[in-house]
């Protein structure tokens, strides 16, 4: 009796209950964070292999990166993370407009790392720090410097899309609270793209040493 | 709905603030000994860190510490299959000057032009420029 009475609003209708519901999109998520690992996995696998072969290059290029502002970006999006975690402890425990100034503060943080971002591109493409064939800086001693900003763009370039889906789904997450669609008993879409921001704090939490800080 | 403050598992808000102080102060850490020299451990010491940071990452924040375990099997997953896609790819791309040199020897002895053209000029193609790879592992990452 208790499976026919108890069908609350969120629940669909091919899985047993809620709980289900929730491991599944759970799996889903991980699976598709698995997609993300392999994606990214592969210009790391490029970086790893010209670095290789031209570390003195590598190491000259760096310089030409500004250590302030990624360390700020990893900061501000270490932040970033922590609030959003705190907007699903919020949701969790039913306090609904706490939940809507987190997934504020992670939106406002996530636009100050693109806004960092911007400023770091342009100065770049200025001095024509540039991948591949745009590349006309001169003055970083060493074979091929264009690869070594080919891997930055691409890397972070790749990165900074992820950051923008990221605002995009938070802010609709934020309306999708303040409209009132979650609760302590479904968050789920909040959870979901709580994973998915923190996968984004984490690979860039690789990309800031393997670019900004090569010893 | 039998084990709804399980699956819900609501973490105290102190140790989220711990653990993002904890990635604040690896953060500092990391730049700071980004500064100092220490060889080839550089590198080491940076990805170490980086290591630390993901991992309490993913078990606080993603909460797989207290998940169901198929959530750390697939992450793991996914962790295990990057690394022998960069390892087995290493294993190529860091011994190719080696066979390179082997195969070239018998035709270097006659064609100086070769010899000189790889140590001077570098290189569309680093691997086979086995003398500069060699002496830029060497003093690689400082």
């Amino acid at each position: 009796m208790s499976q026919i009475t108890e069908h609350p609003a969120h629940l669909q209708h091919h899985f047993t209950d809620v709980h289900q519901q929730a491991e599944s999109a759970k799996l889903g998520m991980w699976i598709f964070l698995l997609t993300e690992v392999l994606l990214f996995g592969g210009l790391f696998c490029f970086y790893a292999i010209y670095r290789s072969w031209n570390p003195d290059m590598f190491h000259n290029a760096h310089a030409f990166l500004n250590v302030w502002m990624g360390a700020t970006n990893t900061v501000v999006l270490i932040v970033s993370s922590l609030t959003m975690a705190l907007a699903i402890r919020s949701m969790q425990l039913g306090k609904r407009k706490l939940t809507m100034w987190f997934l504020a503060g992670t939106v406002l943080l996530a636009c100050v790392f693109m806004v960092i971002k911007y400023f770091e591109y342009s100065h770049k493409i200025h001095l024509g720090q540039l991948p591949g064939k745009w590349y006309f800086f001169e003055g970083i001693a060493g074979t091929n410097p264009h690869i070594f900003f080919s891997a930055y763009f691409l890397m972070t370039g790749l990165h900074g899309f992820h950051v923008l889906g990221g605002i995009g789904v938070i802010t609709w997450l934020f309306i999708k609270t303040a409209r009132g669609s979650f609760s302590p008993e479904y968050y789920t879409p909040i959870e979901m793209t709580g994973l998915y921001w923190h996968l984004v704090d984490l690979i860039w939490i690789f990309l800031f040493p393997l670019f900004y800080l090569i010893g | 709905m039998k084990d709804d403050a399980a699956q819900r598992h609501i973490l105290p808000l102190n140790l989220y603030l711990a653990v993002g102080s904890g990635l604040l102060v690896l953060t500092v850490i990391t730049v700071v000994v980004a500064q100092m020299d220490f060889g080839p451990m550089n590198l080491l010491i940076a990805m170490g860190i980086a290591v630390i940071k993901a991992t309490l990452v993913a078990m606080f924040f993603m909460h797989l510490k207290y998940d169901n375990k198929i959530y750390m099997l697939v992450f793991s997953g996914s962790l295990l299959f990057l690394g022998v896609f960069i390892i087995f790819t290493m294993f190529d791309t860091l011994r190719r000057g080696d066979i390179y040199e082997e195969i070239a020897e018998p035709y270097l002895k006659e064609a100086v032009i070769y010899r000189k053209a790889e140590t001077t000029t570098a290189l569309s193609h680093p691997a086979a420029d086995t003398s500069n790879t060699a002496s830029d592992t060497v003093t690689s990452d400082h």
